[in-house]
């Protein structure tokens, strides 16, 4: 969903300028910025929060290059459901993330050199990829021209349309996940109480209710 | 291009009944509870029987969902294979499962499933089409291999196959990325026309390698065998019996269309991948196979031999070639559905033995199980002129008019030191002492094991028409 303004992108000379330069560089600062605290926060509850800082950034930068539905998806799901999710986790186990983190300082540097290294990687293959000629030929599905195909719209053709026989399946791949779940783990205990609504339906005062003459002062 | 969607679901109407059927055995499992296994497993044979009909008779050829899924007489032959290979365990493992304590409804639902996987990966045309059927079947059978989750084994056999399961498919989509990103497509007959409008990339062929490898574990040929006797003597029988019978025969066809059909321009590189791949698997079912004691271990070390056998028809490249591999296949299912309906029947009154030398002097107390077990085992070595010569014989013999003598010659030789763990089968049974009968065989393996020994014995006679078949099914890639 990368725009392709005028077959610039390629080239990789894309400068931006005015409002969307100033917009990008704020969405990425503090993309970056609240990455970090992330890591860095000690209360495990702000890095949750500092998470979902992220994902809103990441939204905004999305935003940027015209991919609104996949702005969108990642609010609803990183942030609706997931990040959600982690915010439950932290505070329902009550985990010591500051004594987990205590020796983190000392791989910082196995840490730091690993990170040197891939991003000595990354600027290679990144600086000496090429396109094969051909590719605007060959390829299956051309991302459309944002003026013609919103992207939503071009999402909805990959998705349901041109491979609506893989995405089926993709159903059924879950279906059987589901089933295999069930199967493997759901054991029915013969001492635990489990709901039935039937019985909770069925209930009539006369069965519930049972009348005591309390007498005062003396309790239940 | 928008794929027309009514001829697309008329054509793909077989998978979407069997979709359907699924789930409709799932819901009636669901709302009867535990007793309606019996009902939900027949009610599974009927629907794969009518969609085997459905294939056989009432299915005709062309590319639905824009080429996603295509059927021609090859995907009919190994639909109708996979769904009686299917319907067969089903048949043979119902009282398997119901006397082991685990006959959930979810067993025949799963396999129906897992069928479903196949049919989609022997009809797959497109990359995404390829790793959503071999997901759907393989995620299935983890579930299968585990199924009996009070067993250790069982459950080891289920975790091991998903962990090795999963590192084959992450090496299956990294050589699908490599593939897309040279090709930029992932239809195979897209990516044929690219490899022969362009030259020969190197990073294809790494695309190439990595295809090939995830597919090589999913057939079990070495070097991705290792999971293969562990998964095998842990999984419930019935579950082995299946692995070892329709979703290997869907593997091999996936991977001769995907040879065939996406990496046809650039053979001579799958070709050296697939003659080293048959060479080892035929050297190791051999040689390996010679310490086993555990006839679940023997077999899976044998189905890895007779993966390496039919890789050489494929090796081949020719007509001729995948005329011996369909074959091959329909042969092997046959001998292995028959010979693991034996080894269900390998019952005492104290359980299930697996052992071999349990089958000791079992020509003296049970002469026709014993006579079948070593008619499947002439013809699982290779003897003629039962049907498992028949099948070595198309294969070497495409090989040879392809010009590949080392691979026939080394074939020739490996199936000489594979008969040897075939003939200690038979030796054990008709001339060492007795240790006491088996129960007597139910009526289901008695049938499935009296079908398969009639079939190989009497191939000789009706193989001619079989061979027309075949012949059909191997044309269509060229």
């Amino acid at each position: 969903m990368l725009p392709t303004k005028g077959g610039e992108a390629h080239s990789g000379t894309v400068m931006l300028n005015g409002l969307p330069a100033v917009f990008f560089y704020l969405f990425a600062f503090v993309a970056i910025a609240s990455a970090f605290m992330v890591i860095a926060a000690r209360n495990p509850v702000h890095s949750v929060l500092f998470l979902i800082l992220t994902f809103f950034n990441a939204a905004g930068l999305f935003l940027l290059t015209g991919a609104e539905f996949l702005a969108m998806i990642l609010l609803v799901v990183y942030v609706g459901a997931v990040a959600v999710l982690f915010l439950f986790v932290v505070m329902m186990l009550d985990v010591d993330f500051a004594e987990l983190k205590s020796g983190a300082l000392q791989y910082a540097p196995i840490g730091a050199l690993v990170g040197i290294i891939l991003v000595g990687e990354l600027i290679v293959v990144l600086g000496g990829y090429a396109f094969s000629p051909r590719l605007a030929a060959t390829t299956g599905q051309p991302t459309p021209p944002l003026a013609e195909r919103a992207n939503t719209a071009a999402l909805g053709d990959v998705l349901y349309t041109h491979y609506l026989f893989a995405f089926q399946l993709a159903g059924m791949v879950l279906l059987v996940a589901m089933i295999g779940a069930i199967v493997l783990t759901l054991r029915h205990k013969a001492n635990v109480r489990r709901q039935d609504i039937n019985q909770q339906v069925a209930r009539v005062p006369e069965t519930a209710i049972e009348i005591r003459k309390v007498r005062t002062g003396e309790g239940v | 291009m928008l794929p027309d969607l009514r001829s697309s679901i008329a054509l793909a109407s077989p998978e979407l009944f069997l979709a359907i059927a699924a789930m409709v055995l799932l819901m009636i499992g669901v709302s009867v509870g535990r007793k309606a296994t019996l009902l939900v497993t027949s009610l599974a044979i009927v629907a794969l029987a009518v969609a085997a009909v459905w294939v056989a008779g009432f299915s005709h050829d062309g590319a639905a969902f824009g080429g996603m899924f295509v059927m021609d007489s090859f995907a009919r032959f190994a639909k109708v294979l996979a769904l009686a290979g299917s319907a067969a365990t089903l048949l043979m493992g119902y009282n398997f499962i119901r006397a082991a304590r685990f006959d959930t409804i979810e067993f025949p639902v799963l396999i129906v499933l897992c069928t479903l996987g196949m049919m989609v990966m022997i009809s797959a045309g497109d990359m995404l089409a390829l790793y959503m059927g071999l997901e759907l079947q393989s995620l299935a059978i983890y579930v299968l291999a585990a199924s009996n989750r009070d067993s250790l084994r069982s459950t080891e056999a289920g975790l091991k196959y998903f962990v090795l399961g999963a590192l084959s498919s992450g090496m299956l989509l990294y050589g699908i990325s490599l593939v897309y990103g040279y090709t930029g497509n992932t239809s195979f007959a897209a990516i044929a026309q690219a490899l022969a409008a362009d030259q020969r990339q190197l990073g294809l062929v790494f695309g190439l390698v990595f295809v090939l490898a995830g597919l090589a574990f999913k057939i079990s040929a070495v070097p991705f065998h290792m999971w293969t006797p562990d998964v095998y003597e842990g999984a419930p029988t019935p579950v082995t019996a299946f692995m070892a019978a329709a979703p290997k025969m869907a593997a091999i066809a996936l991977t001769v269309r995907v040879t065939m059909d996406a990496f046809e321009p650039i053979a001579a590189d799958w070709r050296q991948i697939v003659i080293f791949i048959s060479i080892a698997s035929m050297a190791l079912g051999s040689f390996a196979a010679i310490g086993q004691r555990n006839i679940k271990r023997l077999m899976a070390y044998s189905s890895i031999g007779h993966m390496g056998f039919v890789l050489v028809g494929l090796a081949a490249n020719s007509q001729e070639g995948v005329r011996g591999v369909a074959l091959y296949m329909l042969i092997y299912l046959v001998m292995t559905l028959g010979t693991f309906a034996f080894i269900m029947s390998m019952r005492r009154t104290t359980g299930h033995v697996e052992n071999t030398d349990e089958l000791s002097g079992l020509a003296s107390t049970n002469p026709v199980m014993a006579t079948v077990m070593t008619l499947l085992m002439f013809s699982l070595a290779g003897i003629p002129p039962l049907a498992g010569f028949w099948a070595k014989w198309y294969v070497f013999l495409a090989a040879i008019n392809a010009q590949l003598y080392t691979l026939a010659v080394i074939g020739v030789l490996t199936s000489v030191v594979g008969a040897y763990y075939y003939l200690r089968v038979i030796k054990i049974m008709w001339f060492d002492e007795p240790v006491g009968g088996f129960l007597p065989m139910s009526g289901e393996l008695r049938a499935v094991l009296g079908f398969s020994g009639a079939f190989i014995l009497l191939y000789i006679v009706f193989g001619g028409p079989i061979g027309r078949v075949a012949s059909a099914a191997a044309a269509s890639f060229f």
